[in-house]
């Protein structure tokens, strides 16, 4: 049985992340630390590597969170999250949760095998990472989940060339307990999966695409649609899975039904960081969402028959 | 109660009674036997700890932070590349005052790859920030152990229990095991300063400005060079704290003894012996038959490297004629860091020993009682005009 | 026990705001709520509060009548770009007086 979604007005009204902070004008990772902390309270310790988290945190002796957290080093998130974890399960403590909450490259490069080694351990913890699809905080550049053809500081003329990685099937072929993909443009589905993975017990994981509008090069007050649009033209997908199932949620499930999608050069055009693909490179992106969504139609079809 | 065992089940002995609730660890030789029996003692029930399989020796060491700055006790150990691969953690271990203890089991570090020992490992990370303790037996390994939670603990300072691969990590020695009870009163339960978790809510080890700046509620906080500044000075107390403690397990446990600097045939001698590790244990025979030769020769072993022990050893050698620094470590295009440090004690003195530092045992090279001898002698047959000398012992050229 | 009266070992830095500052001197655009358009302010019952929701910054109250912490915000505009009726305006800063920044 689903549990009940939450609606804007059952959420937590007390906040957990002060006003303030370092994070830039229509940062999408605030948005979902900010609705995120609502979801896992105060009986919690965070584990974060160096990212935009860290600034947006803020310097010693203010921070912006009312969480405890351990800042560690870049490749060991998910190796001191298990510490942390190891600790508390010394104490007997079974209440507080640990929830390591990383990058996109603190996670899909420098982090992958801590991460790798946490999950096949079966580790008590929630790992989420937000991904903004390049290295924000230190200027911008190519991560591993940067799409093909972004422009970063360090693929600057012709746009990355290689496919980013696909985090969230890495980890689900670990099979942990839960794995969850998410958008800032739908924190309370963020909101309503990290509740679910902390009622869970052993791995779980949430990658959320998260927009960033130097990085993505858009203006601020278009972080949000513009990230809505990467679910709505079903080019990012927001799914769940459980054992070994997978089931799309909500805002991706509704596209099932519809016989055209938005396309996907709306998404595009509202970057800059996408200028550099030619309509052919659009084209056949395109026509990967297409391919894609025909295959969810089918899996519907013959499910149900 | 005496046992015969290797270096390895010693301190893995060490860590049980200590009562280390974390352990987490990855295979390298000559450590593995180490942390292997420590998995044994988890899994059969003799020892309550969280044992934790890790991936590599970086994320050891992150289990490690993660468990003591979220209150609990903990341990790792490793050798050679597996604390280079620690390195950066090292760092943060000791930045973040966490009262973490590790054993390094010393080995060569490629490439070539060498699993055979020298003290390269410990000896490169010597500006870490961690206390660095060298022993000599399997007894010391596992007193010095038990001390250095202790000694971690008081001044939230990391320590680092190094002891020779092979000659003590896979070598049989009888050596006595403290009681549990006598454990327990003379080391307390773990607390950290900054212990995280909902009552305590802060965020730790974040970015810290060059300068410091006001709190919240119009305090300042002080900036990065104090924090370190700080830690710099809190080292500089271990040298005192260890000697209190040294003598506190001794009345509790019933063994003690000079835990800084340990010296043998040194009242009298004319020509001082420096090394650490096993190395010094031997040297004490080679001291033995030297002196039959009537050569007034003596011994100093240097338990504890970092903090390093200045004014103790400058007291101890100044006004001898020679000091002979033997070492399995270097730093390439100057010296043994040992004797370089040494040295630098001794500039100050008015006796200045003439010193001659020799290189030996790099990648498990064997050297024998007799190398030693020959090298003393030859230092002590130098021309003192000619001044301070190094050399290698046994390079087949 | 310790020679040095640093209260802190390594940085533990505690919650509180403005870590950044006044964050609302980086805003070039403010949001004005038009309260005769806003769907808690019209009905007076709460409801949407997308304004709140989507604010990165934690400035807007979840209140029948929203209102914007403008020491603290950085005027992105997402709550204007998100608000279902559109009773939120981007108006250029310098079209407000000293007297309406009291």
């Amino acid at each position: 049985m689903e549990a009940k979604k939450t609606q804007i007005l059952d959420l937590c009204d007390e906040e957990l992340v002060h006003p303030g902070n370092r994070g830039c004008a229509g940062c999408g990772l605030n948005i979902l630390y900010r609705i995120g902390l609502k979801a896992i309270g105060e009986d919690a310790i965070l584990v974060v590597p160096p990212s935009c988290l860290t600034v947006v945190q803020g310097l010693y002796p203010i921070t912006c969170s009312q969480v405890s957290v351990l800042n560690v080093t870049f490749a060991s998130t998910a190796a001191a999250a298990s510490g942390v974890r190891a600790a508390l399960r010394a104490q007997n403590n079974d209440h507080t949760k640990v929830v390591a909450w990383a990058g996109d490259g603190g996670t899909a490069d420098i982090g992958l095998q801590a991460l790798s080694g946490a999950i096949e351990r079966g580790e008590d913890i929630l790992y989420i990472c937000y991904d903004n699809e390049a290295y924000m905080n230190t200027g911008v550049q190519r991560s591993g989940t940067t799409p093909r053809g972004v422009l970063t500081a360090n693929t600057s003329i012709g746009g990355k060339r290689e496919r980013g990685k696909d985090v969230a099937a890495i980890v689900a072929a670990h099979n942990p307990a839960y794995v969850a993909t998410c958008s800032a443009a739908y924190p309370l589905d963020f909101h309503d999966k990290i509740a679910k993975a902390l009622s869970m017990k052993g791995f779980k994981y949430i990658h959320a695409h998260t927009p960033c509008p130097p990085g993505w090069q858009m203006e601020e007050r278009i972080a949000v649609s513009v990230a809505r649009l990467a679910v709505t033209t079903g080019l990012y997908v927001l799914y769940e899975i459980e054992n070994g199932q997978m089931k799309l949620s909500e805002p991706s499930a509704k596209l099932l039904g519809k016989k055209k999608l938005p396309p996907v050069s709306q998404y595009m055009q509202a970057q800059g960081r996408f200028r550099a693909l030619t309509p052919a490179d659009i084209d056949s992106i395109q026509n990967e969402i297409d391919t894609k969504w025909a295959g969810y139609r089918r899996q519907m079809t013959s499910a149900a028959a | 109660m005496f046992v015969f065992e290797s270096g390895n089940v010693a301190a893995a002995g060490a860590v049980k009674l200590a009562r280390a609730k974390v352990i987490a660890a990855y295979p390298i030789t000559p450590q593995t036997p180490l942390t292997e029996k420590l998995s044994e003692y988890v899994d059969n029930g003799t020892m309550e700890a969280e044992y934790v399989a890790v991936e590599s020796e970086h994320s050891a060491l992150a289990v490690c932070i993660g468990a003591l700055s979220a209150g609990s006790r903990a341990f790792t150990a490793t050798s050679s590349h597996g604390l280079l691969y620690m390195a950066e953690q090292l760092h943060w271990t000791a930045g973040a005052r966490l009262p973490m203890v590790m054993c390094v089991v010393n080995r060569a570090v490629g490439a070539p790859f060498s699993i055979w020992n020298d003290h390269q490992d410990s000896i490169s990370q010597r500006d870490a920030g961690w206390i660095q303790i060298y022993v000599a037996d399997h007894q010391e390994i596992l007193d010095a152990t038990i001390k250095a939670f202790r000694l971690a603990e008081e001044l939230c300072i990391p320590v680092m229990v190094c002891y020779d691969g092979y000659y003590l990590s896979h070598t049989y020695m009888p050596y006595e095991v403290p009681e549990q009870s006598a454990v327990d009163a003379f080391l307390p339960p773990y607390s950290y300063r900054h212990t995280l978790g909902p009552d305590n809510p802060a965020s730790l080890n974040t970015v810290t400005l060059p300068g410091g700046r006001l709190d919240i509620h119009g305090e300042f906080a002080p900036g990065y060079m104090e924090l370190r500044h700080s830690l710099d000075l809190e080292m500089k107390r271990a040298i005192d704290i260890y000697t209190r403690i040294d003598g506190e397990f001794a009345k509790t446990v019933g063994r003690g003894g000079s835990p800084i600097v340990q010296t043998h045939l040194c009242d009298d001698a004319e020509y001082v012996a420096v090394a650490l590790g096993s190395m010094a244990s031997q040297l004490k025979d080679v001291a033995d038959t030297l002196r039959e030769e009537g050569l007034a020769v003596g011994v100093l072993a240097v338990s504890m490297y970092r903090p390093f022990p200045g004014e103790i050893l400058t007291a101890a050698l100044a006004g001898r004629k020679r000091v002979i620094v033997f070492e399995k470590a270097l730093s390439f295009g100057q010296s043994g860091a040992l004797y370089s440090d040494l040295r630098a004690a001794l500039y100050s003195c008015d006796t200045k020993p003439i010193m001659s530092n020799y290189i030996l045992g790099l990648g498990g090279r064997s050297y024998k009682s007799s190398d030693f001898c020959e090298a003393i002698r030859q230092s002590v047959a130098r021309d003192s005009a000619c001044g301070d000398h190094m050399g290698w012992i046994g390079l087949n050229r | 026990m310790a020679t040095d009266d640093l209260r802190v070992l390594t940085s533990d830095s505690h919650a509180g705001p403005g870590d950044a500052g006044r964050t609302g001197s980086w805003r070039v655009l403010r949001p004005v709520i038009d309260y005769a358009k806003c769907a808690p302010a019209k009905s007076g019952k709460p409801s949407c509060f997308y304004c709140w929701l989507y604010c990165p910054d934690t400035v807007v109250s979840k209140t029948l009548q929203p209102q914007i912490d403008l020491t603290y915000c950085k005027g992105c505009g997402i709550c204007a770009e998100e608000c279902p009726p559109g009773a939120i305006t981007m108006v250029e800063e310098s079209k407000f007086s000293d007297e309406d920044n009291r």
